[in-house]
């Protein structure tokens, strides 16, 4: 563990090191490669102006908004599918068609039915999010152990308790690890949505950084958007998944 | 609880055929009665326990539950599954709580019942566990104060210590006979073993290989506990290996092919393995 820990210190500071040994040898422009001291102060100027912490605010608000709305339609989307044979058969044909299509192929048709506003983005996050989030959870349920259903059945549980009380929580890592990837999902089609279109937001100010010719900052802007996806999902999915699936005991490691 | 499965047939479909599992079974466990169920692997054992749960329906035959045609499971038929089958987001106590939590038992009442039975399997110190982190031989105990909690008329048990080292079975075995004395439920057991069969059974039934048809019924009148040596269990034994033997060669020849050849003489199952695929 310990090693671990060193070996990634080690492997990231060489990684710094080099990228200033590059900067120092001039290869590039500044304005094409900037410094790690330049990417880092303005990392601190636009969180002082609050640039930064607009844009996080709006992109986080967003994302929440989005993501939510997945889960609310596509967790029990997805426990329907799963569980009524008709239905998987036509409505879960569908989704599974459609996760084909990337999320951001959304955005025309969400800026002709919404126009331009916050509903177009949040609805191309949905679409990046609901599709897996539900998929899983199908496949959670169809996947419950037969035999734990039989013993449910045997010990007396039918109907909704069977449902609620068996089936549910039997498919519980699947539907964690749908939410996990919703999150991803949702994030991805976020960015890809502020990018195209933005109105404020992270992906906005990535492009501002373009527009202005600032390397340094899209550089740190995309530095953040590394590391807040790392957080959330070390912080909260990774461990949350890790937990489900050694007590359940369907995990690998 | 007497049980009686009279004409019974069933097959499943297998890539479009039909392939026929049971033909013409007939059987009976009298109340109170401990009967072993012997067979090749695939035969349909399982297939038996789970027509007699009600979890299965016979495509001919009746299974009659004190002359009452079975139509569904019921909670007086308990089966205890080969691989336990305990819910891992459920405790210990959870799980043995699950069948009178089904029932609409009171909170209380049923915590009492639970804790009891966890005590009767000797697992009081791990009623808050978890399943994964029980051992094999804790686990299916647990599966079996589950299925005893119901207070079932019948124990319908498939294999339950086929997975265990020789030693915790042995212990399973005598806690099991212990608990059916002190229960007074009929029990319908299914092995791979003939050792288990005749240490444990009033009665064994041998069932041929697939389609399985009853080949042999064997009383075993010896009181318990039972030592290995006694004549009678001897006779027993050697009377049982005969007719299996025969039959695990047919699968044998059924599966590997024709060029499966014992040598003459040998004694060619041993007693206290298991049989089936892995002799
Ligand atoms: N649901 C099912 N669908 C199709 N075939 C099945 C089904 N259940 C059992 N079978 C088949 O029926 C046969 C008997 O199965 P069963 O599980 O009853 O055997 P068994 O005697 O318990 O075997 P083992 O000793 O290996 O546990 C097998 O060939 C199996 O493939
Ligand atoms: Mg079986």
């Amino acid at each position: 563990m310990q090693r671990v820990v060193w070996y990634r210190v080690a492997f990231f500071a060489s990684l710094l090191l080099g990228w200033q040994a590059l900067y120092l040898l001039r290869v590039w422009p500044d304005f094409l490669f900037p410094s790690p001291q330049s990417v880092a102060a303005m990392l601190v100027h636009s969180l002082r102006d609050g640039t930064l912490v607009r844009a996080l605010g709006v992109s986080l608000t967003r994302l929440v908004i989005g993501y939510g709305m997945s889960l609310a339609i596509g967790l029990p989307l997805g426990l329907l599918t799963g569980s009524i044979r008709w239905l998987h058969q036509t409505i879960g044909a569908l989704l599974l068609g459609l996760q084909t299509l990337p999320s951001i192929c959304w955005l025309p048709l969400a800026l002709l039915w919404f126009g331009l506003n916050e509903r177009a983005i949040i609805f191309v996050v949905v679409m990046g999010a609901v599709l897996s989030i539900s998929l899983s959870a199908e496949d959670g349920v169809q996947h419950t152990p037969r035999q734990q259903i039989r013993a449910a059945k045997n010990m007396g549980a039918s109907g909704w308790r069977l449902y609620l009380q068996v089936m549910l929580p039997a498919a519980l890592p699947g539907i964690v690890t749908g939410m996990k990837l919703g999150w991803s999902f949702a994030w991805r089609a976020l960015m890809a949505g502020e990018l195209l279109y933005g109105h404020v937001g992270l992906g906005h100010l990535l492009m501002m950084g373009r527009e202005l010719n600032d390397m340094s900052q899209v550089i740190a802007v995309m530095a953040v958007i590394v590391a807040l996806g790392l957080l959330v999902d070390r912080m909260a999915f990774a461990p949350l998944e890790r937990r489900v699936r050694e007590r359940w005991g369907t995990g690998t490691l | 609880m007497r049980i009686e499965l009279q004409h019974i047939s069933k097959s499943f479909r297998h890539n479009g055929h039909a392939v026929d599992v049971l033909q013409d079974i007939n059987l009976a466990v009298e109340p109170g009665e401990f009967v072993c169920l012997l067979g090749p692997t695939g035969c349909g054992k399982s297939t038996i326990l789970n027509l007699v749960a009600g979890l299965d329906a016979p495509d001919a035959g009746t299974v009659l539950v004190d002359g009452t045609p079975v139509t569904g499971p019921g909670p007086r038929r308990v089966v205890v599954f080969q691989d336990a089958a305990l819910f891992p987001w459920l405790t210990v106590l959870g799980n043995v709580e699950f069948g009178l939590r089904m029932a609409n038992v009171p909170k209380q009442e049923r915590r009492v019942a639970a804790m009891a039975y966890i005590k009767l399997v000797h697992l009081s110190k791990f009623a808050h566990a978890y399943p994964h982190q029980l051992s094999g031989g804790m686990r299916q105990r647990v599966a079996i104060a589950r299925g005893l909690v119901m207070q079932p008329d019948i124990l319908l048990m498939d294999e339950p210590f086929g997975a265990l080292d020789a030693q915790t079975r042995a212990v399973l075995q005598e806690e099991l006979l212990e608990i059916w004395r002190k229960t007074g439920c009929s029990v319908l057991f299914v092995t791979h073993s003939v050792r288990e069969a005749i240490g444990l059974a009033d009665r064994v039934y041998v069932l041929s290989a697939r389609p399985a048809r009853i080949r042999d019924v064997e009383r075993i009148d010896v009181p318990r506990p039972r030592h290995a040596d006694h004549p009678a269990l001897a006779q027993a034994q050697q009377k049982i290996l005969q007719s299996l033997a025969e039959e695990i060669e047919k699968v044998l020849r059924d599966e590997l092919g024709e060029s499966v050849r014992y040598p003459e003489g040998t004694q060619r199952v041993a007693a206290d393995r298991s049989l089936g695929m892995h002799i």
